[in-house]
Order: structure tokens, then sequence, then C-alpha cells
């Protein structure tokens, strides 16, 4: 099972209309995925040249503050944290990887769930509900945003293991299905650098677009190579700092659905989750077929 | 005509309604609101009542219908009229994958689209889709017709038994074992008879013929009467 949504403004600025919006889609999706969720978000770019860190620590009690001061002496802060209980956003004005070095080294148990200009990524153990309110997902602004809800198959029921997943800046994937061709994928895009930090399928499917999008590959071109290389049955949304993306595998045994109308685009795996949407009724509706890349980029 | 809204009601309490009507039921027209994509609405029924869905339907509408006549004013999700018996169910949208899977008898209208494995397993169903049909359609169908008045995707008919495909369009492959057969003066009479039926407007003598070549695995048609 799992169920996926993905909300997508064509244009204009970052609009609170997507939190609540967003929020009742994952809530449909909740029978598709009881036992973890998770959302991204795509807001407000962080300062010129800064990027945004979403953190997490494993206990919601986690001291972020003295956690802020500590990492405010090593990585000048662009802006004031906020904290979300075990989650915590950062805005740091350094590229990111002397970041992870010193996560590393300092604080094993802090761990990175998405990094970029615009991202922010939540994600936890419980139901949709619970994990959208636990973030307060109804007050959140963004242009675009992915949820997903999990019934675990293929890895364990832990944050980690929740979706989405985020590998590189801006770009994040959710996904419904299993890959069957990813330890042997998840070693080759090793040596290629990209990190990984669980064992979980849909992260190596994550690494890939990452790898392929620092080959300098743009989004579409990135998913029919994935076609190619990625062996298993999916519905993937990904989402990138302006863009958006749907691809169902060859056989299309996951569902899903898609749904535009002037103003935005709507992915979900049943049409329930999209007739929360206010306009659903004058929206083009239609399945995307298997094998196909859609794609749509903000004006 | 008896208006049910689910907004206001669960899915499980109106199909407990249609299923309470005897043969001799004056409450014989039925219309369901603000469906959402809901699943399972309008399942399981027995008596030769007509419900109109006002909107999308989500998952396996119609299933298992017997007598009724169940129509779909939008779209419908996967497994629309699943295991149908008899009676009737039309979708005025298109509809996505296993429609009418292993229908067993009665008439299946999709007057749009149907996604993958459209009449997957059918049994006995009659099959009439006004626009194109996705892969692997009719998969291992053992009896019935599937009319299509568009294309086929890929792997049309495949593992066939008995059951019949007419195809007006394009058909992107077939599928293992099926191959197209003689279209003749009575296929085209039946395939008209069928449009007729499903009141979707084609020209039956554009239709191909696509049935099993029967070589497949140790299936014999002279054996039928031993499986």
């Amino acid at each position: 099972m799992c169920g996926i949504v993905g909300l997508f403004f064509k244009r204009g600025a970052a609009t609170e209309k997507l939190g609540p919006l967003l929020s009742g889609m994952l809530g449909q999706m909740s029978e598709r995925g009881p036992d973890s969720a998770g959302f991204a978000l795509y807001g407000e770019a962080a300062p010129d040249g800064a990027f945004k860190a979403t953190l997490h620590a494993p206990d919601r009690g986690y001291d972020w503050a003295a956690f802020e001061v500590e990492l405010g002496g090593v990585f000048p802060l662009a802006a004031p944290a906020r904290h979300y209980g075990n989650h915590a956003v950062f805005t740091l004005d350094r590229a990111p990887s002397p970041l992870f070095d010193w996560l590393d080294a300092h604080h094993p148990e802090v761990g990175v769930f998405g990094f970029g200009e615009h991202i922010e990524v939540y994600k936890d153990v419980g139901s949709p509900d619970a994990v959208a309110q636990r973030f307060g997902l109804e007050r959140r602004s963004g242009t675009h945003g992915l949820g997903h809800t999990r019934m675990a198959t293929e890895s364990a029921v832990t944050t980690e293991h929740s979706h989405p997943f985020s590998t590189g800046p801006d770009l994040c994937l959710v996904h419904n299905g299993s890959l069957s061709n990813y330890n042997r994928v998840r070693q080759s895009l090793r040596r290629e650098g990209i990190r990984f930090v669980t064992d979980n399928d849909t992260e190596v499917a994550a690494g890939y677009l990452t790898w392929r999008l620092h080959q300098g590959m743009a989004l579409d071109r990135a998913l029919e190579a994935a076609l190619a290389d990625l062996d298993g049955f999916y519905t993937f949304a990904v989402g990138t700092g302006n863009g958006f993306a749907i691809l169902r595998d060859p056989i299309a045994c996951k569902p899903a659905v898609l749904a535009e109308t002037e103003d935005w685009v709507a992915m979900a795996t049943e049409y329930r989750a999209i007739a929360t949407l206010p306009n659903a009724s004058a929206a083009e509706i239609w399945e995307p077929q298997p094998a196909t890349v859609y794609c749509w980029r903000r004006q | 005509m008896i208006e049910v809204d689910l907004a206001q009601s669960s899915v499980r309490a109106l199909n407990a309604r249609l299923h309470q009507p005897t043969a001799q039921t004056n409450q014989l027209y039925w219309q369901v609101l603000n469906p959402n994509g809901a699943h399972a609405i309008a399942v399981g029924l027995t008596q030769p009542l007509q419900i109109e869905i006002k909107g999308h339907a989500g998952y396996y509408c119609g299933g298992m219908n017997a007598a009724a006549t169940v129509i779909v004013d939008g779209h419908a999700g996967t497994g629309v009229a699943e295991n149908i018996m008899s009676g009737i169910v039309r979708v005025r949208g298109n509809a996505s994958q296993s429609a009418a899977a292993s229908g067993r008898g009665g008439l299946v209208v999709i007057e749009g689209n149907a996604g993958a494995r459209c009449g997957i397993s059918m049994k006995g169903v009659t099959i009439v889709v006004g626009g194109s049909v996705g892969h692997m359609s009719a998969f291992m169908g053992q009896t019935g017709v599937l009319v299509v008045c568009g294309d086929a995707g890929p792997n049309l008919g495949d593992s066939l038994y008995e059951a019949e495909i007419f195809v007006a369009g394009t058909v992107a492959s077939l599928g293992a074992d099926c191959t197209e057969t003689d279209m003749t003066a009575s296929d085209a009479e039946r395939v008209a008879g069928l449009l007729g039926r499903a009141g979707i407007k084609a020209d039956a003598a554009r239709f191909r013929h696509y049935g099993s070549a029967r070589r497949l695995y140790n299936f014999r048609v002279d054996h039928t009467a031993e499986y």
C-alpha cells in the first residue's frame, strides 16, 4: 500500500493555502498507510547563498536551543532556528557538506532529513493526521509540497524509514511500491559519492535522481533514465526547488491520479485526496500512463 | 427518486439501504450525490434498481452487481464492476485499471477510456469501451466479449482462453497466444448489436476481431469438457 499526495502551484509566491490543503489530502490517504507519514514543503527561499537544513533528533524533548548555540559557534547561522519537537530547521550560510561531517563527528544522534534553498522535510511514525498536527502542517505556507503515508513492506517502521527521502539539494521523492535492484544501485551510487543513511529502497531512488541531476540532466531526462536503471514497482512523485514530476513503472501496478487546473497540479494515489481541493470538480483529471514522465516547472 | 448524499451518509449506510429492496420494490430510482472518490459505492446489488452516481467514484464501484443498473456520471477508479454477474454498469467518463475484472455476465460500458487490464480474467461479461484500453486488457479472458472503439495498449488478450475481442483502432501489440481471426458478417452484426445496447456510436464495419490461437501451454479446446 502507501499513499502519495502532491500539490504544486504553477505560479506566484508561497501561499498559505498549501499547508491546509496538503494536510487535507494527506489525511484522506490514512487507510493506505497508517504507520508513519511525512511531507516536504517548498517555502520561501533562504537568504542569498544560504541554505536550510531540516534536522531531526531521536527524542521530542531534544534540547535544540543548546544545539543551536553549539552549531552557531561553528557555522554562521543566517536566520534563527525553528523547532518542531524532534525536528528543527537551521539556516546556514555555507555549503552543506561540512555540516554533514560536523554532525557525524559531534552529534551522530542528529540526522539531516533535507536541505536546500526551499525545502523542509518532516516525517515521523504515527498516523498521518497526528504527524501533520505534530509539525503544524496546517499553518505552513509554500509553493508546492509532497506527502506520504506509509504501510511498510520493505524495511522497518521508524522515523528514518518514513518518506519523503531527500538526498540532494531541494530534491525529494515519495514512493508507492518496492524496488528490486536497489542494493546494487546503492553500491554504485555510493562510489559516485551519494550519501545514504538507511537501507530503504526509496532512498536509493532519490539518490539516483540526485546523481543524475548532479550530472546536469534535467528532471524529466533523469526520470527517463530511471526507467532503464531502476527495477521494481513504483509510482514516484518528485519535487525540486521549482519542479514537480510523476513517474509510474511500465507495468503501472501502483495507482495514481493526476488533476490540473489553471492554478495547480495535484497528484494522489486515489482521487478522494484530490476531491478535497477547492475547484477539484473543474480540474482535468486523468490516470498517468505507464512509463511516461509528467513534469511541471514553476513559471 | 431517492437521493443519498455521501457528504451526509456513509457508503456503508448507502449500501445497506440499497440491499433492502425486494423484487416488488417501488424504490427503483436512486441518485448518489458527492461521491468524492469513495470506494465500494453500490456494490453487491441484487434487484433491478437504477442508481446514478453524480461525480467520480473510487474503487470497485458497482462490484458484484446483479440485475441493477449503476451509472457513474464521472470517472471511476480501479475495479469498477469487478465480478459483475448481470445488469449494467455504465461509466460516463474514464475508468481506471481492471474495469469489469472477472465479470461473469451483464454489460459494462465505459464511455471514455479504460486503463490497464480492462476485462482481466473476464468470464462472460460484455464490455464496450467508447475510447481506448490500456495494456494487458482481457488478460486470461475466459469467455465474454470486449469491444474497444479506440485503440488497445500493449499485450492485448495475453493468455486468452475463449473470450473474444473487437478493436476498431490500432492494437499496440498482441499478448501471448492472442491472434487476429476472421471478422465475418455475423461478427459485424453482433458488434453492431452490442454498440446499440451500449448506446455508443461507432461503425461496426471498422472493427477487427481477435481471439485465442489455442496453442498456449496444454490448453486444447477439444478437451474443454475434461477441464
